[in-house]
C-alpha cells in the first residue's frame, strides 16, 4: 500500500512541472507573479517530499518484512510498470526526500535571487520525481527511464544558465557521460535479465547467471552506476556539472543524485546479481580507494568553492564504495556479521553525506548569493558579515572531515572498525589490500580535513579580499532554517548513532542476510558494532566533553586571563600594510599538500618568473597542474571520435545510387557471412 | 497430386526470377515495363496457384490485386509517364548487360544457399519458394542499383515487392491484412513516386537521377 501513496507523491511532483510552466508563463509575467510562481513550486515541493519522507520510514520501520508492490499499467505493452517499496528502497527514499525537501526549503528564500526561475521551476519537481522513481522501480524497464529521466531534468538544470559558456560545456559532458552510463547499465540489464528477456527484477533476483557474465555485469554497472556517482575515472563530469546549476540543485546532484546511483550499484549488485566472487571485491575496493584520494587531492587544488565541494563528493563516493567493496568481500567468505557492519557503514555514510554534502553546497549558495562569487580568493572575513551562514557551514565543514562528535565521524570509524576485521578474511589478495585501502581511506580523511581547514578558513575568516565581500549580507531566513535543520540533522546522527544503526539493520537482513547487532539496549547510547570488549563509541560523551571543555576553556581565557572581548588586527604578523591581499591565500595554504603530491598527480609546476633587475615590472609566480586523467582517458577517445566523425562525414553527402549500393552492399555481406558460417 | 502441386508451384516461382533477369538486360524504357507486366502476371498466377493448392481463399484476393494493379494499373499508368515526360527512346544502363547478369547469377546462388541452409527442417514447397523469393528480392535490389533512371529504379523497386508477396504467399498463414497492407504500401509509394518524378522533371528537365546529383554540386 506504501508505493501506492508514494506513487501519489510522484504524481503530484510531476503534475508540478506544468503548473511551474503555466504560472510563470503568465501573460507578461513580472517580479511578484514569478515569485508567487517560486513560492508555490517550492512549498510544493518541501511538503510531498516531506510526506515521501514520513512514507519512506513508515515502510523502513513497519513494513520491512513485506515489501510492498504494485504494477501500473505504463510502459511497455502485456509488461507494465512494477514499483516495490522494500527495506533498501525506503532507505534510499528517505535519503532522497530529506536531501529535497531540505532543498525545497532552502530555495524558497534562495529561489527568489534566481535570474530566470522558469528555466528551474518547471525541471526541479520533475527532478525530484524521477529521483524517487529510480528507487521505487522494480524492473529494468522503469528503472532505466527513470534513469534516464533523472538524467535529462538535472541536464536541464545544469544548463538553466546557459548565458555562461562554461555551464554549457560541463551540461554538454555530463550529456554525454550520462548516456555513456545509461548504455553500460542497459547492457547489464540485457545480461541480466538472459535470453529470455525476463525485466522484472523478480525473475532476476530468482535466476543467477554465470560467473563470467556475473563478472560482466558487475563491470558494466561499475561503469553504468559509477559514472553517476563520480567514481574516478568516471567522475570528470561531476566536478564541471554539479557547480554549474542553481546552488539547491547542486546540493541534490550531490548529495542525492549520487546516492541514487549508488541505489543502483547497491541493488544490482547485491540484490540481483546473486552471491558474489572473492575478487569482486577487489575491484570495488581499488576503485573506492583510489577515487576517495584522487577526489580530495582534486579539491585541495581547487580554489572555487563550489567545486571545491563537488570534488568532495567524489572523495566521499570513495568512502561509500570501500564500505560496499568491504561489504562484497565479507559476504563472499560467508562472514555475514562482518558484511552487515561494512555495508551498515557504507549506508550510514550515503545518509551522512547527503545531509553535509547538502549542507555544505546551501552554505556555498548563500555566500554566492551574498557576494556574487564562487572564488573563495575573492573571498575572505564573511564571518563578520554573515555570523550565522558560517556558523552552520562550519558544523557541515567539522562534519565531512569525520571529527566526533557529528555524524562523518561515526560511519567512518564504522568503516575503519570493518577494515580492522579484515585479517579474518581467508584470502590472501583481500588481507594485504584491504589495510592498503584503509591506509588511503585515513589519508583521504586527512586530506579531507586539511581542505575544509582551507574552505572555512579562507573563506570565512581573516578580512574581506573584494568589496563584495566586504558588503556581504546574511542570507534569508528560509535558506537558514533548511541549513539549521541539516546542521541539527548532523549532530543528532553523530550522538546517537544507534537508532540510524537499527533503522539499517533491516536492509542489511535483506542484503547480505544479517544485521548487526541491536544498538538501542547498549547503555548509555553508546554504539558496539562487534563486542564490548573491542570496541564502543559515544557520541554523547564526546559531545558533553567537547562541549564542557570548549565552555571552560573559554571560560577561563575570558573571564581569568582578560575579561573582555579584544579586537586585534587579523593577520597581522609583521605587516604594516593593510592590505587585504597580504592574507593567507587558499594556494598559500595547498602549497605544501601540492609539492608533495602535486607533480606525481597533476604533473604540478611552478614557473616562477623575476624581472631583470631595474624594470618595473611585477614578480609572477605561476602553477600549472594537468589533469592527467583527462589527458589520458577523455583527451584520445575524444580526439578519436573526432577523427572518425571527420571520416565518416562524406556519408552524409552520397548520390542516391551509392546510397542504394550500400544497402545491397550489407545485405549480400550479411547473406554471405550467414552462408559461410559453419 | 502431391507431384504435380510441387512441380507447378516450383515453376511458377523459377519463371518469376527468370523474369527477374530479363529485366535486368532491358536497355528501353517501354520493353521494361513490358516485363515487368509480364512478371506481375507470373506472380498473380503463382499466389492463385498457392491458393488453390493451399485451400486459402483469400490468397485469390491478393492474385486479383497482384494482377489489377500490378499487371495492370501501374504498367499503364508508368506507361503514361513515360510518353508525358518524353523519355520513352532513352538507353540507360549504369552497369553493363554481361557483369549484371553474372552479379545476378551469384545472388540467385547466394540466395539458394542461404534459404536451403537455413530452412532445412521446412517444407519443401516452403524451402524452394523461399528460395526463390529472396532472389527476386535481391534481382530487384539489384536492378535499384544498376539502373540510373527513375522510372526503371521504381520498377526494380515494384519487382522487389513481388519477391515479398511470393515469399508471404509461400509461407502458410501469413494473415490477409499484411498482404493487403503492403499491396497498398506499394501504391501509395507508386503514387509519391510519380509526383515526385514530374516535380523532378518540371525543375530538372530529366529523370535522371544523375542531374539531381549534379545539381546538389556532388561528384560522381
Amino acid at each position: 500500500m506504501m508505493v501506492v501513496y508514494a506513487l501519489y507523491g510522484v504524481a503530484a511532483l510531476l503534475a508540478l512541472a506544468p503548473i511551474a510552466i503555466v504560472l510563470g508563463a503568465a501573460p507578461r509575467t513580472q517580479g511578484p507573479v514569478l515569485g508567487v510562481a517560486t513560492s508555490v513550486v517550492y512549498g510544493a515541493s518541501l511538503i510531498v517530499t516531506l510526506s515521501l519522507c514520513i512514507i519512506a520510514l513508515l515502510s523502513l520501520f513497519e513494513y520491512s518484512q513485506s515489501p510492498s508492490l504494485v504494477t501500473l499499467p505504463l510502459g511497455l505493452p502485456w509488461i507494465g510498470a512494477h514499483f516495490r517499496i522494500d527495506a533498501l528502497a525506503a532507505f534510499f527514499l528517505v535519503v532522497v526526500n530529506l536531501g529535497g525537501a531540505a532543498a525545497s526549503l532552502f530555495a524558497l528564500g534562495y529561489g527568489r535571487h534566481e535570474h530566470s526561475p522558469l528555466r528551474v521551476l518547471p525541471f526541479y519537481p520533475a527532478y525530484l520525481a524521477a529521483m524517487n522513481l529510480v528507487v521505487m522501480a522494480d524492473d529494468a524497464f522503469s528503472f532505466l527511464v527513470s534513469w534516464e529521466f533523472m538524467s535529462l531534468t538535472s541536464w536541464a538544470l545544469v544548463v538553466a544558465r546557459h548565458q555562461v559558456r562554461e555551464n554549457l560545456r560541463a551540461g554538454y559532458i555530463y550529456l554525454l557521460m550520462a548516456s555513456f552510463g545509461t548504455l553500460a547499465l542497459l547492457l547489464s540489464f540485457g545480461l541480466l535479465a538472459g535470453p529470455d528477456g525476463h525485466y522484472a527484477f523478480d525473475a532476476m533476483r530468482a535466476s543467477h547467471p554465470p560467473a563470467a557474465l556475473a563478472a560482466l555485469v558487475l563491470l558494466l554497472v561499475l561503469v553504468g552506476a559509477g559514472s553517476k556517482a563520480g567514481v574516478v575515472p568516471l567522475h570528470a563530469w561531476l566536478p564541471l556539472a554539479h557547480p554549474a546549476a542553481p546552488s539547491h540543485v547542486s546540493a541534490l546532484m550531490s548529495g542525492v543524485m549520487t546516492k541514487v546511483a549508488v541505489y543502483g550499484f547497491v541493488r544490482i549488485v547485491f540484490d540481483l546479481l546473486g552471491p558474489p566472487d572473492w575478487w569482486w571485491s577487489m575491484v570495488v575496493l581499488g576503485v573506492g580507494g583510489i577515487t576517495a584520494v584522487m577526489g580530495v587531492l582534486y579539491a585541495l587544488m581547487e580554489h572555487d568553492l563550489k567545486r571545491l565541494l563537488a570534488y568532495h563528493t567524489v572523495e566521499n563516493i570513495g568512502i561509500i564504495f570501500i564500505g560496499l567493496g568491504l561489504a562484497l568481500a565479507f559476504k563472499a567468505h560467508g562472514m555475514p556479521l562482518a558484511a552487515a557492519l561494512a555495508l551498515t557503514a557504507g549506508l550510514f555514510h550515503v545518509f551522512n553525506h547527503s545531509v553535509f554534502k547538502s549542507l555544505l553546497f546551501f552554505g556555498a549558495g548563500s555566500v554566492l548569493n551574498a557576494t556574487g562569487t564562487r572564488d573563495m580568493e575573492h573571498l575572505g572575513g564573511l564571518i563578520h558579515r554573515m555570523p550565522q551562514t558560517a556558523f552552520v557551514f562550519l558544523v557541515g565543514c567539522v562534519a565531512i572531515s569525520a571529527l566526533p562528535p557529528l555524524n562523518g565521524f561515526v560511519s567512518e570509524w564504522l568503516t575503519f572498525q570493518a577494515i580492522l576485521l579484515s585479517p579474518q578474511l581467508p584470502s590472501w589478495g583481500l588481507k594485504f589490500m584491504v589495510p592498503a585501502v584503509g591506509a588511503l581511506l585515513a589519508l583521504s580523511a586527512a586530506l579531507a580535513a586539511a581542505c575544509f581547514v582551507k574552505a572555512f578558513g579562507v573563506s570565512f575568516l581573516g578580512r574581506a579580499r573584494t568589496p563584495a565581500a566586504a558588503r556581504a549580507t546574511e542570507t534569508d531566513s528560509n535558506s537558514l532554517a533548511a541549513m539549521y535543520f541539516l546542521a541539527a540533522l548532523c549532530l543528532v546522527a553523530g550522538i546517537l548513532p544507534g537508532f540510524i544503526i537499527d533503522a539499517l539493520a533491516p536492509v542489511t537482513k535483506s542484503l547480505v542476510g544479517f544485521s548487526m547487532p541491536h544498538q538501542a539496549g547498549v547503555e548509555w547510547l553508546s554504539i558496539v558494532p562487534i563486542a564490548e570488549s573491542r570496541s564502543s563509541y559515544n557520541g554523547l560523551l564526546v559531545f558533553v566533553f567537547v562541549v564542557l571543555s570548549g565552555s571552560i576553556a573559554a571560560f577561563a581565557i575570558h573571564r581569568l586571563a582578560s575579561d573582555k572581548l579584544r579586537r586585534a588586527p587579523a593577520w597581522d604578523c609583521g605587516y604594516p600594510d593593510s592590505s587585504s591581499a597580504t592574507q593567507y591565500t587558499a594556494s598559500s595554504f595547498a602549497q605544501p599538500i601540492r609539492r608533495v603530491y602535486g607533480t606525481s598527480v597533476f604533473h604540478a609546476r611552478e614557473i616562477g618568473e623575476m624581472p631583470p633587475p631595474g624594470a618595473t615590472a611585477p614578480a609572477r609566480l605561476k602553477v600549472e597542474l594537468r589533469d592527467l586523467i583527462w589527458i589520458a582517458a577523455y583527451a584520445p577517445v575524444a580526439a578519436a571520435i573526432d577523427y572518425a566523425a571527420e571520416k565518416l562525414n562524406v556519408l552524409q553527402f552520397l548520390t542516391i545510387r551509392r546510397y542504394l549500393s550500400l544497402v545491397f552492399t550489407a545485405l549480400v555481406l550479411l547473406l554471405l557471412v550467414l552462408a559461410i558460417w559453419p | 497430386m502431391r507431384g504435380i502441386t510441387f512441380d507447378v508451384a516450383h515453376m511458377l516461382a523459377g519463371s518469376l526470377v527468370l523474369v527477374s533477369f530479363m529485366q535486368l538486360y532491358q536497355d528501353r524504357l517501354y520493353a521494361l515495363l513490358n516485363i515487368f507486366a509480364l512478371h506481375a502476371l507470373i506472380l498473380a498466377a503463382s499466389v492463385a496457384w498457392q491458393a488453390f493448392i493451399q485451400d486459402a481463399p483469400h490468397l485469390y484476393l491478393t492474385a486479383m490485386i497482384a494482377l489489377v494493379f500490378k499487371a495492370i494499373v501501374i504498367p499503364v499508368a508508368l506507361h503514361r509517364i513515360i510518353v508525358k515526360l518524353g523519355i520513352h527512346r532513352e538507353i540507360e544502363t549504369a552497369v553493363g548487360v554481361g557483369p549484371a547478369m553474372l552479379l545476378g547469377m551469384g545472388l540467385v546462388a547466394l540466395s539458394m544457399v542461404v534459404m536451403l541452409r537455413v530452412t532445412a527442417e521446412a517444407d519443401p514447397l516452403a524451402r524452394e519458394d523461399l528460395a526463390f523469393a529472396l532472389s527476386v528480392v535481391l534481382l530487384g535490389l539489384l536492378m535499384m542499383v544498376t539502373r540510373r533512371n527513375a522510372v526503371s529504379q521504381v520498377i526494380g523497386f515494384m519487382s522487389l515487392e513481388n519477391g515479398l508477396v511470393l515469399a508471404a504467399t509461400g509461407a502458410k498463414g501469413m494473415p490477409l491484412v499484411v498482404e493487403i497492407s503492403v499491396a497498398f504500401s506499394v501504391l501509395i509509394a507508386f503514387i509519391v513516386i510519380g509526383i515526385f518524378l514530374f516535380r523532378i522533371r518540371e525543375r530538372f528537365d530529366t529523370v535522371d537521377l544523375q542531374a539531381l546529383d549534379r545539381f546538389r554540386g556532388e561528384r560522381r
